[in-house]
Parts: structure tokens; sequence; C-alpha cells
């Protein structure tokens, strides 16, 4: 098997459906907020009763050209809606409003963060439409429902050119397109509640050849995770029929996150002819030079700009920016701890190690699992300022991940403060060095290394608060004379 | 026999409301009283609604009781083609998918109309869908024409054309997507108007082929239709299709004079096979415009051939999808069924009538892959044209004066075995709507059996000034006066 994977190159191409960061829907005033009753964001436009009209949502098309804009894309100046058709319970008119011919943005790319090493990898877009969701199925043993909240959301269609190659290359580029829509608030971009969804084409052909194989189109798809699965999954399954001498169907295949594999729909399920054709409701969709100049103005900052001046204004490391940038709440976090503090890099360890490990070991979102930014920007401006040891930040944090306490509160209750009073340590000092003449006499005599056990019967002394700074020169002055 | 106020003109009504002389709940009562009197012969209506619109009727008098700053519909009783969602009165369309349809919302022109105060008597018969031209292809029966009850009254605003006609109401509203307003108002003798599209809002109006259809009054005379046309028109933040132009005072267009007016006359209208009566008629109509002052000018559309043809192309992709949405899901009729395809295929074969079927087949042809270029691009290549015969013609002329359909009212079921025959009842109609141009129907004379003949007033886009005040000039010269319907 390995041997016949080197022998094939996988060609592999997304779609990406992002839902718009809007109030309201693409063709009506309704709501688009999460989590509504069913049925209780509707009115007569999404629910296509007869007669109804679409009316197109102005900030709708601001944040796709947005979104074309940092995918590099171009603005059509002039593009139209069309009619998609088929029938689908959850799709009340009977056809979709969509672009077909004219996207508002064609061509354009996403980079890739650089590997080691390695220069950045350009994923090309064939273009960036807009359209409107349908509603959502829901099947129950006594029967079928209908929920039309989502009918009439805007979405974001990004259809990526052929241009990756592997699983975790998909993988890399939907971690990207991500991060370029959360940072430029075009999408929250949630898979797990649809706000992101994403379908695979997948063929493979020997390498070498220029020539397309015969692809398969990949669906229910709803996290990076099974994205990766599925095509290394649906790769492996094509060259193990193409080595054994079959034919690859083309055809679409559904995920089954439970077995891990893919299986293909039924051929009545995906086998529609779409009969666009350009929508009469809708005057032609004029995007002005203005409106894109306006749009460029109030860009805000990309992944990649935010990694570059990670790496320019706080001497992050490469490394360090990506891990930074790679969620935009991460990125937000760490800047949150940053006013009063000095080293910077500093925090974004703290952010990287204990932030990021609280997250992945409560399974919790960012803002739940950890405490506010400013509390943890405070801890680290106490042990800045040796007001704490490192060791006590820890052991606060952790408190304060559980308590939701300020770092302050915090710090006292746990006893935690060092003591930083040169009296109360000098005391201490002259009491150990009395204590042990026997050490004295040796340190004296040249057994440089005996000055760690002072300094330790000193913390000992102290019950592990003294500041360590304040105990070294102390003893040092002391033993000198 | 009661009161004779069915009888009267919007204006006039109008007039006599305002001076107090009678009541809005007078008038609305006698045309209820008509409506019940003949309706067992016309078939005009498909809902009557006599409580709210004597509700209505009082609203409105107690509206013009308060003062005198009162619009110009306040008080008037008018039919509504059962086409205009009503809200919280029963809506179908004349099919039976939309049996039970009851919308939660008012269309947008009905919802202009109710502020005005006017009073809707009710909802009009039509061809389903409005597919047809002769209000024969309805889940209610046909409309009977009031001049003689053997034969249509055309369509698919049947119902609107007659019940004016035979003075069951003062006005009506229609819609026209192929000729729907125009030629019923000349099998019925009555005025009616398919303005400029984009001048009235489509909102609340069901779809037929959305880049055609256009609302319009039918009325008793050009001035109510310019009457009505001003409250009907205008921007509609719902409709994105809708004109923002401002809206003329129409009737202070109607200066009642034509002179040095260029009237166009295109060949391809006057075609062999029409009905000399109805020739002879536009004709006698050319020449009278001549005798007050008109100069007649002979133009040529010579795309005129292909109209018929482009528009069942346009029309029924466009319907194809538009009448999607009746998937016995949501709302309206639905069948029976063990699964989801089952209920869509038994609640359409049993919801939709054989017209409506043969043209969502026809459109879903069109559009279909493989036959979208060679049909629907191609339909829509000769939609231009046509526009552009129209822009050469007008350069000539300021209007267009032709006949509205080759022929007066034709027999109950005369046409129905043959929907080719019956497409092309619409011939003179078609290619105004294709190319989105305001034309005006108007009663032009009877052939020799008593029938209505209509004569169109086609203008360039936006020109219903004008329209109109060709219209009543002609009204006014006193030879087409309108002879009442005997039903």
């Amino acid at each position: 098997m390995a041997t016949s994977l080197e022998k094939y190159e996988a060609v592999i191409g997304l779609e990406v459906h992002a839902q718009l960061l809007t109030r309201s829907k693409l063709f009506c005033g309704c709501s688009t907020a999460f989590g509504a009753e069913p049925n209780g964001n509707v009115c007569p436009v999404c629910m296509g009763m007869p007669g109804v009209l679409p009316v197109l949502n102005r900030q709708a098309v601001e944040l796709v050209v947005r979104a074309g804009i940092a995918a590099h894309s171009e603005i059509a100046p002039h593009s139209i809606f069309d009619r998609k058709s088929y029938f689908y319970p959850d799709l009340p008119k009977g056809y979709q409003i969509s672009q077909y011919e004219t996207p508002v943005c064609r061509g354009g790319y996403i980079e890739l963060p650089p590997k080691d090493g390695q220069e950045p990898r350009r994923i090309r877009l064939v273009r960036i439409h807009l359209e409107e969701d349908a509603g959502k199925n829901i099947h129950q043993p006594d029967g079928s429902l209908v929920d039309f909240n989502r009918s009439g959301v805007p979405l974001a269609e990004i259809v990526s050119e052929p241009d990756i190659r592997s699983a975790e290359e998909a993988g890399a580029y939907l971690r990207a397109l991500h991060a370029i829509l959360r940072y430029a608030d075009i999408s929250d971009a949630r898979m797990e509640e649809g706000s992101m969804r994403c379908d695979v084409n997948v063929s493979v052909r020997p390498r070498g050849s220029e020539k397309l194989g015969v692809k398969t189109e990949i669906k229910n798809l709803n996290s990076f995770r099974f994205v990766e699965k599925a095509i290394d999954f649906e790769v492996r399954r094509q060259i193990e029929i193409l080595e054994s001498g079959g034919r690859i169907l083309q055809e679409t295949h559904l995920w089954d996150p439970v077995r891990e594999q893919t299986r293909p729909m039924r051929s009545k399920e995906y086998a529609n002819d779409y009969r666009y054709f350009p929508e009469p409701d809708l005057p032609p969709l004029r995007i002005a030079p203005d409106l894109i100049e306006a749009v460029k103005a109030a860009m805000p900052e990309l992944p990649a700009e935010r990694r570059a001046r990670y790496i320019r204004d706080y001497a992050l490391s490469p490394y360090e920016a990506d891990v930074l940038v790679a969620e935009r709440e991460v990125a937000d976090y760490f800047e949150m701890t940053l006013p009063g503090l000095k080293n910077r890099k500093a925090a974004a360890n703290w952010v990287m190690t204990e932030v990021l490990r609280v997250i992945r070991e409560s399974g919790r979102p960012l803002a739940e699992a950890a405490p506010a930014a400013a509390q943890v920007g405070a801890l680290l401006a106490m042990v800045e300022a040796g007001k704490i040891s490192l060791n006590a930040a820890k052991t606060a944090f952790a408190a304060m991940c559980k308590s939701g306490k300020d770092a302050e509160t915090t710090v006292a209750e746990l006893g935690l403060a060092q003591v930083s009073d040169e009296a109360a340590i000098a005391e201490a000092c002259d009491k150990v060095l009395a204590a042990h003449p026997k050490e004295l006499g040796e340190y004296r005599g040249g057994r440089d290394k005996l000055f760690g056990f002072f300094v330790g019967q000193v913390m000992k002394a102290m019950g592990g608060k003294a500041n360590p700074k304040v105990i070294n020169e102390l003893l040092k002055k002391k033993l000198a004379t | 026999m009661g009161s004779e106020l069915h009888k009267l003109t919007v204006s006039e009504a109008r007039d006599l409301l305002r001076k107090r002389e009678v009541s809005s709940h007078e008038i609305t009562r006698a045309c209820l009283d008509r409506i019940g009197e003949v309706e067992p012969r016309l078939n005009a209506f498909i809902t009557v609604c006599e409580r709210e619109a004597l509700e209505q009727a009082d609203a409105a008098d107690r509206r013009l009781a308060s003062g005198d700053d009162v619009p110009a519909m306040c008080g008037i009783p008018v039919a509504l083609k059962d086409i205009y969602c009503t809200r919280g009165v029963r809506t179908t369309c004349a099919s039976k998918i939309l049996d039970n349809f009851v919308p939660p919302f008012d269309a947008t022109v009905v919802a202009k109309l109710r502020a005005e105060g006017a009073v809707f008597l009710g909802k009009t018969n039509m061809d389903e869908f409005a597919m047809g031209s002769s209000t024969e292809n309805s889940a209610f029966g046909p409309t009977r024409n009031p001049y003689d009850l053997e034969r249509v009254a055309g369509g698919s605003s049947g119902g609107s054309a007659a019940a004016v006609a035979a003075d069951e109401c003062l006005a009506a509203l229609g819609t026209d997507t192929g000729g729907s307003i125009r030629e019923p108002a000349s099998f019925c003798g009555v005025v009616g108007i398919k303005p400029t599209y984009s001048r009235v809002s489509r909102y609340g109006v069901i779809a037929y082929a959305s880049s055609l259809d256009q609302v319009g009054p039918f009325a008793k005379t050009v001035r109510d239709a310019a009457l009505l046309l001003g409250t009907l028109a205008g921007v509609d933040p719902r409709d994105s299709t809708c004109s923002a132009r401002p809206v003329p005072d129409y009737e202070k267009a109607l200066l009642g004079e034509v002179h040095g007016l260029r009237i166009g006359v295109p060949k391809e209208f006057f075609v062999a096979g029409m009905a000399s009566d109805v020739e002879r008629a536009v004709r006698d109509a050319l020449r009278q415009y001549e005798s007050i002052g008109a100069r007649l000018v002979d133009i040529s559309l010579p795309h005129t051939p292909y109209a018929v043809a482009c528009y069942y192309l346009v029309a029924t992709a466009e319907a194809s999808a538009n009448l999607a949405r009746y998937d016995g899901i949501r709302y309206g009729f639905r069948a029976e069924a063990d699964n989801t395809d089952d209920l869509y295929n038994r609640s359409r074969a049993l919801g939709f009538g054989a017209e409506v079927k043969r043209r969502i087949m026809l459109g879903t042809f069109a559009l279909s892959a493989g036959y979208y270029d060679a049909y629907y691009l191609k339909a829509q290549k000769v939609r231009t044209l046509i526009r552009r015969d129209f822009e050469r013609a007008f350069a000539s002329s300021d209007v267009i004066v032709a006949p509205v359909a080759p022929t007066t009212a034709f027999r109950l079921g005369e046409k129905t075995e043959d929907p080719l025959t019956m497409y092309l009842s619409d011939i003179f109609t078609i290619s105004v709507n294709l190319a989105g141009l305001p034309a005006m129907s108007v009663p032009c004379g009877y052939d020799g059996g008593g029938l209505p003949i209509g004569m169109q007033i086609i203008g360039p886009p936006f020109s219903e000034e004008t329209v109109l005040r060709v219209g009543d000039a002609y009204e006014r010269s006193g030879t087409g006066k309108r002879r009442p319907a005997k039903v």
C-alpha cells in the first residue's frame, strides 16, 4: 500500500460555506440569531409565501466583498443572482437564490503558513459568491418537521481550485481560511454550529500526470478533523480501486463519522439538473469602486498581518506567532494580557502553555475555561514586580480558573505573596548563619557550593515565600564580611 | 330594483362622497346587491367579502365625515383579482392548490388601497395562476362575458373585467403578463391599463412570470384608470425591481387633446385572419384621432411574429421556478402520501390544472441542461430585438395604436381543446410585456353581434401620462361610447 500511495497524487478542491455575520437575513428583515425557538425567526419572505419578493441585504454584500479583498480576489463591478432549482422540504421557494455565472468575487488565493524553511503555499480560489441558506429538516419517529430559522441566512460560498494535494494541506487551508473569516469579522465560522461547512472534491492521478482523475464529492463534514480523515479514507479507497483495475465513479459520498468511512449517497439524492437562470426579482448587483475602497479602509487586521506584527514588535519566534495567531480568540486574549507588562515574551509563553492547556484539558471555550485576560496580565505583572514567584503564579492561575476570582485576591487568599522585606529576610539570614557554624566555616574555607544550602535554609525559614533575589543579595553581603 | 349607485364611475362616486350626497355604505350595498343579482350568471367572483366590505365602507364614511382631506379612493368599492394576497382573506389564484390559503399579509397595492380607505368587495375569478386568455382555466369555473353569457370574458383577469363591465364594482385590479388586463378589458368593453414594468410594486402579487407581470386597474373610464394608477404606482422597499421615479398626477395629464401627436400604426398588427369588425373599429378610431388633430405614421415592428414563441419560453421558464413553492409542505393543498417524493408528486398532480402543468413542463424543459441555450437564452435575445423594434418605432411616433386582440370574445370551450389557438389570442399584447411598455385597452366600438372591441394605446417606458391622455381624448370625442352590458 505504501508504494502505491507514492505512485499517486491526490487532487483536492474544497467548497466552503460560511455564514456571514449579518444581523438580518439575506433577503428579508428576520434575525439570524442562532438558537431561537423553531420557526421563531421567519416571515412570509423566508417562508416562500406566494407573491413575496427578495430585497438584498447590503451588509451581506459588504461582508462578501470583504472576504474577496481578504482573499485577494477580483471584485466584480456587476454581478447577477440566479435561481438554483430543486425540490427539498427545507427549501421553501423550490429554488435557492445563488450566483452562477457571475459571482461577486473571482480568483484570489489563501496563503498557508510557511512550514520550516519552505516558501508559503498559495491555494488559489475559483470564486466567492453570495447565496441564501435553506432551512433544516428534523426527522422524528412520528413524522418530519422543518425549521425555517436558517432559511435565507446569508452565506458566502468559497470555492478553491483543485490545488490541494493532501489531507494535511486541506486542514491547513481550512484553518487559514477559518482564521481570515474570523479575524475580518466576516463569519464566526463555527463548524459545530454549522456557520462554516465544507464539501470536498477528491480525485487521484498517477504522480506526474497532468490529467485529472474522476472525482468524488464528500459531504457531511462538520469538523476539520473529519475533513482530513475523510480525504485520507477517500484517497486510499480510490487508489485501491485503480490498483485493482477498477474505475472511479463520479458520485457524491457522505462521511460517516462513526465508522470513519465514506459511503455513496443514493443516486436520487444528488442527480439534479439545477436549471439555473437569472433571478428576475433582483436587479443586477452593482458594486461601486467607492464601496470597495470603503471596505478596504475598514478591513480589520488579518492573521498574516498580525503574525508579522508579533514577530516584529514583540520579538516572538515565527513558531510562537503561529501558535498564538491560529485562533483569533487566543491572539486577542494574548494582547489583552499585555497592558502593564514589559515582558511580552513571558506573556506569550504563558498563553501558549498555561492558557492553551486549560482549554485543552477542560474542553471548554477560552472565555469559560480561563480567567479574564486582564487578570492574567495582573498576575504576570506581579511576577515581573517580584511580588510572587513564577511557581506561585501557576498555583494562583489554577485557582483563578476554578474560582473566577481576581489575581490580587487569589494571591492574598492563598498567601502566595513573596516577602521582599529586607529586615525580615536579614533576620532570617542571621539566624541561619548562626545555626550552622560548621557549614559557615566550610564555605569560608572555599566550599562555594554551600551558598545554595544557605539560600535553601533561609527560604525554608521564610516558609518559601521570600523573594529569592533578595535572599541572594543579602546572603552575599553577609558572607562577604 | 334598489339604487343605481353601482353604476357610478370612481370619479363620480368620489365627488358625491366628498359632498356627502351618498355614503360609501350605500354604494357598497348597491354593488353587493348587484353582485347578488348577476353572479349566478357571471361567476366573476371567487370570494365575496360582504361583511368586511360593509365594515370598510362604514369606516370610510366615518373618515369622510371627519374632514375634507380624504384620499381619492376613500369609500370606493373595488374588486381584486384573486392573485393579490389579502391579509385574512382567502387568496386562491383560482387554483385548487391554494384553495385554503389565507395570507398573513397584504400585497403592497392592497395595503395602499386599504390605507386610502378603499372598500374591498371580494376576489375575482381568473385563469389559474394567470395562465390563460379566457378565464376558463379556473378551478372555480369560467367567468362569462356580461355582453353574451355564452362567451368568455377574456383572461386571465376575466373576473375583474366582467365585474367592472357588469357594474358589480366601480373598478377592479388585474394583472397583465402577456395581455391579461388588456384582452379581457377589450372583450368586456372596459378600460384596462398595464403600466410600464416596474411602475407598480409586485410585492404580494402571486408571481406567474416575474419579468413580465405587472399590476394595473380596470375601470369604466380612462379618468378612473388614471385615478387608480396614481394610487397604485410608486416605489416599494419590498420590491427591488420597482422604480423609484416620482409618480405624476395622472388625472392632471388628461388634457383632452392630442394636437400634433404622432400615432404609429404598426403594419404587423393588422393581419390577415383578424375579424373585419375589429379592424374596421380600430381604423375608425385612428380616423377619429386624425380628425382631432393627431397625425398617423406607418411603422413596422418586424419581430412581432416571434413574440408568442419568445413569450412562451420566457414566461414558462420563470413560471416553472415561481410555482415550485407549491409543494404541499408549508401551506395550500397537500395530498395524502407515504414519502416526500410522493407528497410532491401527488399534491402537484392533483393541485394544479392542466394548463398550469403544461406551462411548468414547458418552462422546465426550456431551462434544462442541454436546452437552455437553444431555448431560454435564444428567447432572451429575441426579447432584446423586440424591445429594439419599439425603441425604433418610438423615434417616429409618440404612441402606437393597434387592436388588442384579433377577435372579439370567443365562445366558451371554443379554444380550450387547442392551446396554440388560445395562445394566439395574445398575439398583439405579448410583445408589449416583453418590451416592458405601458399600454391601455380602450373600448372603440362593437361588432355585428354587439360584442365590445378594444384598441390598445402603447407608449414608451413611463409614458403613462401620454397613454392616458390619448385614451381620454378619444373617449371625450364621443365615438366609443360605452353601451351597458345587458346581463
